[in-house]
This record gives structure tokens, sequence and C-alpha cells, in this order.
């Protein structure tokens, strides 16, 4: 699977065999394959896989960090999570207009997560235990999904391209506010620190998890690449992630929890120590500190609100029958 | 309208004094108004920011979000005056944080939890019917820091109204079931209709700083009262609740309200987040 939220899904590799030349011509002009481009339909597929498992982990991830809210530390920052928590929720929107523009509804997207059928970033299986963990997510898990969804600004497909530019410029916002409370914790007293330091413990294998298993292990990325979906490999992704964010976490004074982590000097890059992803596979199975909350939290809202959801359906369709009368009435009177 | 700082560090305060703050103080009256004003924004932001991730749908979420923010916003700029008039350097986070159930002045309304969203609606057509005359006289007071935060927030209000409103009628008019659980709704929030037009201090209200509840009650109650007629409801007949918010007493339900959004600020005394 190529990169969403985080690459962490595992979806199995879509190929196709028959694509029409109109397509292949706008791939190879960099163009923009838009709704009602001919495509072929294991792209279409791959495509709403894709947006709609990253529609579910904005929503998703709305939870860890919405767990805060009614805790926030001062005014000011129970303002500035609320914001970020309802931005999540506005890229879930914008994805889920993205994938409706390939043919499938919200509706049956939400179903297919509420049954199981579809995933989310196993990042949102953890939980968030401090405040100080706000702050981890935003600077890593926002920045990790900063590093992913840039290159997806220039995704083949038009709409999901779009939505990526404005998703992105929010997620930059909340990677900064992320370092800030990291920061003001790690300038703070004995046990703010300490509080930053923790979550930064507990927060950074998981965030480099997010880019997906090693290239190695990863064979349905290179279909992914070529339709224009994926444009850097997994490793190449994190190591963007782990360069930008080590000076990152030495202007923060805190320590990433790798001995191995050093400068390079010839690769041009961090050197930093093996991911053990036998966690990751045993978080994406659902064996996750918050699986099954996360999961029965979003089943419950959505069972909660849906006498309101057929409420309003029902009012509108009363209100169209009775504009249908009136102009009835009108057509007759003026005949 | 300012007073001036106390001189000398106040002596321990029986709880009585407390809730005043030095009732008999220049400025006591009208630090005890805005209070009202900020606890009432504040306590129901703090409610509101439940739904965030619990709303019926991915629109509401961030409706809601909105609704709550702008709350929380007229909550802080209303604290900080208060503040600003008590004269003993108490910041907006101090007052928020760090006051006892006892000290706080919202309304029942706002306070108890809810998690049914017919609750919600209903109890945000009351709360931003009020608040619409409230803030729409507020805007002409005497007070020029009030008049500013009124002349804003009415125009958030008057979203949240419209919001609200838009809900009422839906859910009132939609289904059997949610025609029934819209009406179980507002018969539940009615009771704590009243308290909103308690009396509030003659002095203010007379020298056109505050805005005189009393008064607002007709044009309130038209607004609720037409949305409740297109939304094929009927106006609840129900007694009304014993109130007491503005004097400090509450419901058993403020005290968890409070422990949890005051708890990681008081754990940490002195800290800066
Ligand atoms: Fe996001
Ligand atoms: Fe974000």
């Amino acid at each position: 699977m190529a990169s969403v939220y985080g690459n962490d899904f595992g979806a199995r590799a879509e190929t196709s065999s028959d694509e029409p030349q109109s397509f292949l011509d706008l791939l190879a002009g960099e163009g923009r394959v838009e709704p009602r481009d001919e495509m072929p339909d294991a792209y279409r597929r791959t495509l709403v896989r894709q947006i709609a498992q990253h529609a579910h982990s904005e929503i998703i991830g709305m939870q860890p960090e919405g767990n805060w809210i009614s805790r926030a530390p001062s005014l000011r920052r129970k303002a500035i999570l609320m914001a970020k928590v309802q931005d999540e929720a506005g890229h879930g929107l914008y994805l889920y207009a993205a994938a409706e523009t390939l043919g499938v509804d919200r509706a049956d997207l939400l179903d297919q997560l509420h049954d199981g059928r579809q995933k989310y970033s196993s990042i949102f299986n953890y939980p968030t235990l401090t405040w100080a963990d706000v702050g981890a997510i935003g600077w890593l898990v926002d920045g990790a999904a900063i590093v992913n969804q840039v290159p997806l600004c220039r995704c083949s497909y038009g709409p999901y391209a779009r939505a990526m530019v404005r998703v992105c410029k929010e997620e930059s916002f909340h990677q900064r506010q992320g370092f800030e409370i990291l920061h003001t914790l790690s300038h703070g007293t004995p046990a703010q620190r300490a509080m930053a330091q923790d979550a930064v413990d507990r927060y950074w294998w998981p965030s480099l998890m997010m880019f997906g298993p090693p290239d190695d292990d990863s064979p349905n990325s290179a279909q992914s690449m070529a339709w224009g979906i994926k444009r850097f490999s997994n490793d190449d992704l994190r190591q963007r992630f782990v360069d930008m964010t080590v000076p990152q976490a030495e202007a923060l004074g805190l320590t990433l929890p790798d001995p191995e982590i050093r400068w390079n000097e010839e690769r041009g890059h961090y050197d930093f120590g093996e991911v053990d992803f036998t966690e990751l596979f045993e978080v994406i199975k659902g064996h996750g500190p918050c699986n099954a909350q996360r999961m029965s939290h979003r089943v419950r809202a959505h069972e909660d609100g849906a006498w309101a959801r057929e409420a309003a359906s029902a009012y509108a369709q009363k209100q169209a029958q009775k504009q249908a009368e009136k102009q009835l009435v009108r057509t007759e009177g003026a005949a | 309208m300012t007073t001036p700082p106390s001189s000398s560090s106040p002596p321990l305060r029986s709880s009585a004094e407390q809730l005043g703050r030095d009732p008999g103080r220049p400025g006591a009256g009208l630090t005890a108004y805005v209070l009202g004003l900020a606890d009432d924004a504040l306590v129901s932001a703090q409610r509101m920011g439940w739904w965030i991730s619990r709303a019926p749908q991915l629109e509401e979420d961030v409706a809601l979000a909105n609704i709550g923010l702008d709350q929380l916003g007229q909550a802080r700029t209303l604290l900080a005056y208060a503040g600003e008039i008590e004269g003993d350097g108490r910041s907006e986070d101090d007052l928020a944080y760090l006051r006892d159930e006892r000290e706080f002045r919202n309304v029942w309304l706002v306070e108890r939890a809810q998690t049914d969203f017919g609750v919600a609606m209903a109890r945000l057509l009351v709360f931003s019917a009020w608040q619409r005359e409230l803030y729409g006289a507020l805007a002409s007071s005497t007070d020029a820091t009030l008049a500013g935060v009124a002349g804003k927030a009415v125009k958030e209000v008057a979203y949240h109204l419209d919001h609200a409103s838009h809900w009422v009628v839906r859910l009132g008019d939609g289904t059997e079931e949610s025609h029934a659980r819209m009406q179980a709704a507002l018969d539940a929030e009615w009771p704590f209709v009243p308290e909103l037009f308690e009396p509030v201090d003659a002095a203010l209200v007379a020298e056109g700083v505050a805005v005189d509840p009393v008064a607002l009650r007709p044009a309130v109650l038209a607004r609720i009262e037409a949305v409740v007629a297109e939304a094929t409801l009927a106006v609840p007949q129900v007694a009304p609740a014993v109130g007491g918010g503005r004097r400090g007493l509450h419901t058993e339900e403020m005290g968890y309200l409070l422990a949890e959004m005051q708890h990681l600020a008081r754990s940490h005394p002195g800290a800066t987040w």
C-alpha cells in the first residue's frame, strides 16, 4: 500500500494489465487524473482504499488528543487543542469527499471502518497518558504525517492531491504546536521535563513505524509508484523524518530513545537503530493498547447518532415533498 | 470601571466571604457579574468539548467544536476582565483553574453532563437564545470593555442559535422517534430556563453597565417558542429547578466537571504550560 497517514496498513497490492492509453499519457506527462477521466479499475480501487484509510486515520486520530480537551492545563492550550482536533475532523471531511469522487460514499466507507474491513493508522492505538503526549503526537505523529503527505500533494489523482495541499498546511501548524508544548515542558519544572521525556520515549518508535515495513518487505510499493500515487519508498521517507527530527530534539533538549542515532558524514544522513516491527504487526493485528477502545468509541458515536441522522433525512424528505406540492399547486394555478 | 488593588495580603477568608471575594469592596458587584457571564461560557465550552469525536456526523464534530471554541473565547476575555476589575492580579487561568466550586457563578443550565444529542441541542437552543439577547443588549453597555466583548460575541451566538434551531426543527419534525426524543430533551432542560432570568445587581443595571435579565425574558422566550413551534414540539409545562448558580450553589455534577478540568493545572502549582 502506498503512503497514507502512515504506511502501516499492510494492504495487499493491486496490479493492472489493462490501462487505457489516455491514462498512460496523463501519467507520462505528470498530468492529473480527474474523476471523469478513464482510469484502470485497479487504480481506482487502490485509491479508494488508500484515501478511505487515510480519512479513517484522521477521524480516529481525533480520539487520543480529544482525550485531553477536558483536562488541558490552560485555557489557551485548551483552545489550541480543540481547534486541532477540529482540524482533524475537517481533514476527514476533505478526504471522504475526495474518495466520493471515485464513486463510493462516505456512509459505506464508515461501515467498512466500523466492521473492520478497512483500517486506520496504528499510531492511534497508542494511549495518551499524560499532557506531554499531546505535545509528542503533534511534534512526532503530525511530523511523520507531513513527511508522508507532502509528496501526496503531487499525487496523480487530482482530488486527492488537492485535499493533501490543504491538509499539509494545517499539519505543519499542528507540528509546530506540538513542538511548542514540548518546548515549554522541557523548560519547565523537573516534573514537566520528565513528563516530556517520557512522552518522547514512548512515541518515538511508534512514529518511525508509521512509515511502514522496510522496503524489502514492502512489495506493494512498485505499482503505486508507477501510478504516481507513491513517490518515495518507506525507508526513504523514514530517513527523511529522522533527519528532520533529530536536530529538533536537540533544540528541545530532549533525548530520542535510540543510542544508535548519530550523524553519518559519508551518507549525509543520520544513522539510527533498527525498528522492531514485531510490535507494529501485533498492533495492526488488533493487539495494541487501544484498538478495541478506539473502535468502540467510534462505533458508539455512530450508533448513538443514528436517530439524529435519520431525523435529518426524514425532515429533508418532508421539506422536498412540501416544495414539490407547492410547485404543483402553482403550475396548476397557472394552467 | 476599575478598582484599586488591595493594599495588604488578604487574611484567611470564611467560605461566605470567598463567594464574593469581599462583597463590600468597590467593584465586587461588577466582578461577580462578569464572572457569571464568563463561567456560563466556560462551563458550556467544557461540556461542548466532550462532543468532539462523538457527534452524530463529522460535520457536527466540526460545528460543535466551532461553537465550543467561540464560547471558550468569550470566557477567556471575560475572565481576564474579571481578574482586572478584581485587582488581585488573578489571570484567566487562575480564575478558571484555582477557584473552588462554591466560587463559580454559572447557571445550572450549562453545568450538567449530557450525552444525548437532543439534550445538547435543546440546551444550546436555550443558552444561545439567551446569550443572543443578552449580548445584543450588552453591546450598548456603558462599560466599554463589556460592550466590546458583547459586540463581537453577539455575532457568534447568532450562529449558535441558528445551528441549534436547525437541529431542533429537524429532530422535532423528523421521525416519530426523534420527535419523542427531542420533546423529552426539551422537557429535561426546561426547568433550568428560569434561572437565566434571575435579577442581578440593581446598581449595575441602573448605571447601564449590566443588562437586566428580567427584561430579556420575553424576547428570549419568543425566540425559543418560535423554534419549538416550527419543530412541531410543545413548550414544556414543568416546575423550575431551584437554581442558585449565581450564588455559587451548584448541582453535584459541577464538582466532577471541575475536578476533571482543574486536576492537571492544580497538580503542578506555579508551572506554566
Ligand atoms: Fe490531519
Ligand atoms: Fe494533524
